[in-house]
């Protein structure tokens, strides 16, 4: 490579809102109900069937656009983009091109300890479409208009990014403002937040954009990374080959870990976009908006601030538990339980952080209830249970949510307190074991640990080990 | 204004028609009508004059996100001329 080149990246993220019900009909927005099941004419796009809009989706597209610094558009509108596919039975789908609902935003990042603004060019409202499923039987398409009609949001972000880590940064941020907005749960995997990017490159110090291309099908932040090292790669051999960039939708194939144009040039796209007559236009007032402003929860950044000054905590475990909605609620449920923020912090830091890592889950998967980890933590402290039974326990919470008071009667784990047991146990160890106890007898202090241990797995591990090592002591 | 063979063309590809040479005909003339009737609007003056966004003097019309819709698939998929596993039979679509 002779020259040095710049990626310039662009987003355009969809994210699926977490309303009940669809955006112009009645039917649920559920995830994974049987096929058709969540439908009705005007969701299948029949005609004579007259759409009207879901309050809920102008509200928390409106708690977005304010989370993100945007100019909300007061007055704003659906058009209708005209194309034909099976999955989107109007042949058209009701979207915002002329008046987006939120525009001018801007969202702050931090990679490599550096910060940065990223633009936010607009956000729209628009329907999702459905899903085609491919029989390879009998040469057809199955189609599913359970998502049609599903609430979106598209944030479309300014060509700000220069970098992968750059967008997996502005990507986690949006998902983490989202979240804590309640907005959606912005599931990539499970397509609740798709992100399209746009790329270009120019030599270092251009002033014009190159010609871009973009950027389809990616379902993890690694895709995202690995399509954006991919593109960069393809257009820099194009250019340096003396051949064009050539500005189209590609689709990323993860397994295969390269891109195709998914679209030729003869089928070229003309969305003739027009005011949808059907729907009447928005109209939001600053009564609306002040309304909807004040029911905005505590983003992450307030959230840090107050966990600072409530919980004597680190500031490292305060980024980790907020890195995560789930988490975070999870934290603060149980504290209202009565428990110590400093042992429920623990309980996430560790052991929780420790499963998630070896289940290969994410923070924002847990499921196991607050209720159930207060009951572990009051055990351990009324001393019920000692800890290593208590990190027993909570990997059956953290894999079914048991309940910990009944697990633990039900399973004879409790802490065998008898002192009188205790006694005659260790009265036997002591015999059992006359080398450590001599050993310990002249001097040698770490001897005791392993009649403490020979003690415990007499006990089955149902000892408090200070008692035993205490009792133990007081025998020798 | 009179509409080209191109536009014509073009037109059909968009709507997914195929329109034999009598018909381009006969829809270029339509076309060329129906932009006639509405380009006697441009002879109007409609410097400061507010775009209008909707016919009625109607705003917000709202829904409450209440799920007011139950499983209906059975009546829905009889409007599908092909069905199968519950959904709506399609020929063969790719990206």
């Amino acid at each position: 490579m002779s020259k040095a080149y710049e990626t310039v990246i662009g987003l355009e993220v969809h994210v699926e809102l977490a309303t009940k019900t669809k955006i112009f009909c009645g039917c649920s927005t559920a995830f994974g109900g049987a096929p058709n099941t969540h439908t009705c004419p005007v969701c299948t796009g029949m005609p004579g069937s007259l759409p009207v809009l879901n309050k809920g989706v102008v509200e928390k597209a409106v708690a977005v656009g304010l989370a993100t610094n945007c100019t909300i558009t007061t007055d704003c509108k659906f058009d209708r983009k005209n194309y034909f596919y099976p999955d989107n039975p109007q042949n058209y789908q009701i979207s915002q091109l002329y008046y987006p609902i939120c525009r001018n935003g801007k969202i702050e990042i931090e990679t490599e300890g550096k910060k940065k603004w990223i633009g936010i060019h607009e956000i729209h409202m628009e329907e999702d479409a459905g899903k085609l499923v491919h029989d390879s039987y009998d040469d057809s398409s199955l189609v599913d208009f359970n998502r049609s009609g599903v609430p979106l949001i598209e944030i479309v972000s300014e060509p700000d990014m220069r970098s992968a880590e750059e967008v997996i940064a502005y990507l986690d941020k949006l998902r983490l403002i989202i979240q804590y907005l309640g907005a959606s749960d912005c599931k990539l995997n499970e397509g609740s937040m798709r992100a399209d990017v746009n790329l270009s490159i120019r030599e270092v110090g251009a002033e014009q954009f190159g010609t871009r291309t973009e950027m389809k099908n990616l379902n993890s932040f690694k895709a995202i990374a690995r399509a954006i090292e991919n593109e960069r790669e393809r257009q820099i051999d194009l250019l340096e080959e003396g051949k064009e960039v050539i500005q189209e939708t590609r689709r990323w194939d993860d397994t295969k870990g390269y891109s195709y144009a998914m679209r030729s040039k003869e089928d070229a796209q003309d969305y003739r976009y027009f005011p949808d007559p059907d729907l009447v236009p928005i109209r939001i007032s600053e009564e609306w908006l002040e309304e909807i402003r004040a029911k905005q929860p505590e983003l992450r950044a307030e959230k840090q601030e107050r966990y600072k000054k409530e919980y004597d905590i680190p500031d490292y475990d305060i980024d980790i538990i907020t890195a995560s909605k789930r988490m975070a609620d999870v934290f603060e449920e149980t504290i209202a339980l009565g428990a110590a923020p400093k042992k429920v912090s623990n309980w996430l830091m560790v052991e929780t952080m420790r499963l998630l890592k070896e289940h290969e889950k994410e923070a924002d998967e847990i499921s196991f209830s607050a209720a159930n980890l207060a009951k572990l933590i009051q055990l351990v402290e009324t001393r019920a249970i000692n800890g290593t039974v208590a990190k027993e326990v909570f990997e059956k919470i953290f894999a079914e949510d048991i309940d910990p008071e009944q697990y633990v009667e039900e399973h004879g784990l409790k802490t065998v307190n008898d002192e009188g047991a205790l006694r005659k146990t260790i009265e036997e160890v002591i015999a059992a074991n006359p080398q450590s106890v001599e050993d310990y007898r002249n001097g040698k202090e770490k001897a005791i640990g392993f009649l403490v241990g020979q003690t415990m797995k007499a006990m089955k591990g149902k000892a408090d080990p200070g008692m035993v090592n205490q009792m133990l002591k007081e025998l020798l | 204004m009179t509409i080209t063979d191109e536009t014509i063309e073009y037109v059909g590809i968009l709507a997914k028609l195929e329109l034999s040479e009598e018909e381009k005909e006969q829809a270029k003339k339509d076309m060329s009508d129906m932009l006639a009737y509405v380009g006697k609007l441009n002879e109007l003056d409609t410097d400061g004059v507010e775009p209008m966004s909707h016919t009625f003097d109607v705003h917000n019309v709202f829904r409450e996100d209440v799920v007011t819709n139950g499983d209906d698939r059975e009546n829905m998929i009889l409007n599908a001329p092909e069905r199968k596993d519950g959904c709506y039979k399609v020929p063969k679509t790719f990206d």
